[in-house]
């Protein structure tokens, strides 16, 4: 018996958009106590079908054709009165981003009270009690304290666990999760899909649960959809999908994923490019007058070197001081005590204008693609700017900069252009070609990959690869993924709370993790199993 | 699409665009049109409007053409109100910039300078302004841009600070460029868009005080403007309607074509940001 039945559904997008239809032609029935995953990578139309069934569908963009059955009745055409009534009480939502999607001025119990409110449930009293039962189903801490916290007094993960509870509230028949652990960390995700497969289990419900992320679905999926322009290309079991795909998309998708397999990691005995000693950064925050500053150590007596032609992988979580570490490196932040030698000179030690010009040395390749380059400049100028302040003649600048966009394959044509005539990727090709121009002893990646598509990210990942063996380069790769450390890197260094815990060539680290914060890293890993099965 | 035809799509803003090109058609032409200036007598005094030929207006109280008083008041107003914007940016431009660019204790001065004059309410200032430099174009220019640069130097501040934390800026840091550098080149050209915007609307309110000024009987004594006509009318405002409420219209038609111009600007220049329901 199916909950929700979707047929032919089309969503028509307004004139001038790059294709007609935002969703195409799109069938699929999801059963009661299913969890059927929506996978696409970013403009594949997969969040537009839930939206249409919850009526948030953005201006402008309109159903054309099909149907969405649910409880007998088409709620694609439903008064919306009647829709507002569904909302909520038979169909929920939880969003991406848990710090957008609540309100940060209402205390977390009078939020998941609401719901009740809006629905015309129990008497406050009641609602209360509700909420906070619902607090304790979805395994918040200290249940009696959150129901009066305000948003911004929880975590990440504990703001997504409100999500869900305020979703839970009216048991819905179908919940609909739109990437609600993108925004997380691993092992934070690997709790809340957890809860979320406990909760379809206590209480029966269908879940429609839409990413990007193939490990997610290996970890969660009854059924799968792949998705691309807005089409379905492949529909299956969890297993049928990922061990056996069919679609041609699929199955490159699936390739582009990096697997967990660790090669063995050659030995690398030269010359160090980067040595670190003793770093220490603290950020005080807050204080006045009469208050203490509260105090968080960033990074906290780190000690490491990265040899020539090496490429050392730098993993944590958010909060952990990885970047804080990357940044203290270029010296876009001044650390408190310690040497940062980069090919003989403590960068962590020289003035303001002797760091100028010793600024050449080390080179950053950033995460955001659409931020890191100046929307005003032709390419051009964003590679020859700086070679031209070192003091290399302009039409020599110019010439290597047509060179370099060559070497990471956008041909040389393409330094005329204005940064938003390129893709995601394809800028974070001309980030790579920015640091290059520079002649740098050192890059610094830093999770330089992690706003890129997966298919997208392989090429990238490919691209690193090449350069490093064609130049000899030594990289600090910052990233969050392990998936991606483990194929790129020769080792490993992994961070918690400005610490550095580990440190060791990739094989070991994976295979045979000694520090007990490793190992809870890599179990919470999505698909880990799937990952290792497939090879 | 671009700029150009995104702002002409905009109706409100091309009639605004319109107004303007007429006004200031009308300001340089105006030697052309009345040679003999605004001050002649030319006729007896109050004459109704569009009862004599060649005085469409009508006349004032001393039998001055006041068609002729409008043409020249237009290029009063379209003077002040263009120079003391250009004058209020060079103030407030650098200003904000630096603050917001450096942060800290440079931030911390030129904001506590800042609020010096924005405490002080901008018509008290400027009257205090032009008493002290005795009435002429030149100070009620000075004053009307004295009076007038503190929001630009907060708006820049606040366009700088935001842009200097995007990423590009990190790398031009990295790339070894100078502080000056980075700012000029890379951070100032990204907050043009704003800068445009508030600026059109600046002249507008330029318009407007030096109106007011002229009106209390601060301004040039040897300038016919708008402000001044309506000053001048205050008395017989009963009697003779006329001599008010053509200047008045022809203020209110400027500063509306100047409102109607930023808003266009506003939506053109941030297209993500304009309203709903038009694209």
């Amino acid at each position: 018996m199916s909950v929700l039945k979707i047929t032919d559904l089309s969503i028509a997008l307004p004139q001038g958009a790059d294709r007609a239809f935002a969703v195409q032609d799109c069938s699929y029935q999801i059963a009661a106590g299913e969890i059927l995953c929506v996978v696409g990578e970013s403009g594949s139309g997969k969040s537009m079908t839930a939206n249409a069934v919850m009526g948030l569908l953005p201006e402008g963009v309109t159903v054309a054709t099909g149907t969405a059955e649910f409880g007998g009745k088409d709620i694609l055409t439903v008064s919306d009165a009647e829709q507002r009534a569904l909302r909520g009480d038979r169909i929920a939502m939880i969003f991406q981003e848990p710090m957008t999607a609540l309100n940060p001025l209402m205390r977390i119990g009078d939020q998941i009270a609401e719901v009740f409110e809006a629905h015309k449930r129990h008497t406050p009293a009641e609602r209360r009690a509700k909420a906070l039962d619902l607090i304790r189903e979805v395994q918040l801490p200290d249940p009696e304290k959150i129901i009066r916290a305000y948003p911004f007094q929880l975590s990440g993960g504990q703001r997504q666990r409100a999500m869900i509870a305020m979703a839970l509230a009216l048991e819905p028949e179908l919940l609909i999760a739109d990437e609600p652990t993108t925004a997380l960390d691993v092992t934070t995700q690997a709790q809340i899909l957890k809860l979320i497969l406990d909760l379809r289990d206590r209480r029966g419900m269908a879940v429609m649960f839409i990413t990007h992320d193939f490990g997610v679905v290996a970890e969660i999926a009854d059924r799968v959809i792949v998705m691309r322009y807005g089409e379905i290309v492949e529909r299956g079991t969890a297993t049928e999908v990922l061990e056996a795909p069919q679609h041609d998309y699929t199955k490159r998708l699936l390739a582009a994923i990096p697997s967990g397999l660790v090669a063995a990691s050659s030995e690398v005995a030269k010359a160090p490019a980067l040595e670190i000693r003793n770093l220490e950064k603290t950020y005080r925050v807050g204080g006045g007058l009469f208050r203490q500053p509260r105090e968080v150590r960033a990074i906290d007596t780190v000690s490491l070197s990265i040899a020539r032609g090496e490429v050392l992988g730098l993993v944590g979580e958010s909060g952990s001081g990885k970047s804080t570490l990357g940044r203290a490196v270029v010296r876009l932040v001044t650390p408190d005590a310690g040497e940062v030698i980069v090919g003989g000179t403590d960068m962590a030690a020289l003035t303001a204008s002797d760091l100028r010009a010793a600024r050449h040395k080390v080179q950053m390749v950033f995460q955001d693609p659409y931020a890191s380059l100046n929307p005003r400049h032709r390419v051009m100028r964003a590679l020859t700017d700086g070679p031209i302040a070192k003091g290399v003649a302009k039409d020599k600048a110019r010439a290597r900069a047509r060179e370099l966009m060559e070497t990471v394959g956008l041909g040389a044509d393409a330094v005329d252009r204005f940064p938003h005539e390129f893709s995601g990727g394809q800028r974070q090709r001309i980030g790579i070609a920015r640091a290059l121009a520079m002649d740098p002893e050192l890059i610094i990646a830093d999770e330089a990959v992690s706003a890129l598509d997966v298919s997208i990210q392989a090429q990238v990942l490919d691209l690193l690869r090449d350069l490093r063996l064609r130049f000899d380069l030594s990289i600090l790769f910052i990233t969050h993924d392990l998936r991606v450390a483990a194929q790129l890197c020769d080792r490993i260094a992994v961070m918690q709370k400005g610490k550095l815990v580990e440190i060791g060539p990739v094989s070991e680290v994976f295979l045979n993790p000694q520090h007990s914060y490793t190992q809870t890293l890599l179990a919470a890993v999505p698909g880990g199993g799937w990952g290792q099965a497939a090879q | 699409m671009t700029f150009w035809k995104r702002f002409i799509s905009n109706r409100g803003a091309l009639l605004g665009l319109g107004i303007l090109i007429a006004v200031l058609l009308v300001a340089l032409l105006a030697p052309l049109i009345y040679p003999r200036g605004p001050w002649a007598m030319v006729q007896r005094p109050f004459l109704v409007p569009f009862t004599t030929d060649g005085l469409p207006l009508g006349t004032d109280t001393l039998g001055r053409d006041v068609l002729a008083g409008l043409v020249y008041g237009a290029r009063v107003s379209l003077l002040v109100g263009l120079v003391s914007t250009v004058m209020a940016l060079l103030i407030g431009v650098p200003l904000g910039a630096l603050a917001g660019f450096y942060g800290k204790w440079v931030d911390e001065g030129a904001m506590r300078f800042t609020e010096f004059f924005q405490t002080i309410p901008n018509f008290a200032l400027a009257i205090v302004l032009v008493a002290i430099l005795e009435p002429s174009l030149t100070s009620i220019t000075i004053a009307i841009a004295i009076v007038s640069w503190p929001p630009v130097a907060r708006l820049v501040r606040a366009e700088v600070m935001s842009v200097t934390r995007r990423e590009y800026v990190d790398a031009a840091r990295l790339a070894g460029l100078s502080n000056m550098h980075i700012l000029i080149r890379q951070v100032l050209p990204n907050t043009v868009s704003p800068i445009i915007v508030m600026a059109s609307l600046m002249v507008a309110t330029a318009i407007l005080l030096e109106s007011s000024l002229s009106f209390l009987g601060l301004g040039d004594p040897n300038i016919m403007s708008w402000g001044f006509q309506i000053g001048a009318a205050r008395t017989v405002i009963r009697s003779a309607w006329w001599l008010s409420f053509f200047p008045g219209a022809a203020i209110v038609l400027t500063v509306l074509a100047l409102n109607l111009i930023g808003e266009g600007l506003n939506d053109a220049l941030n297209p993500h940001l304009s309203r709903k329901g038009r694209s």
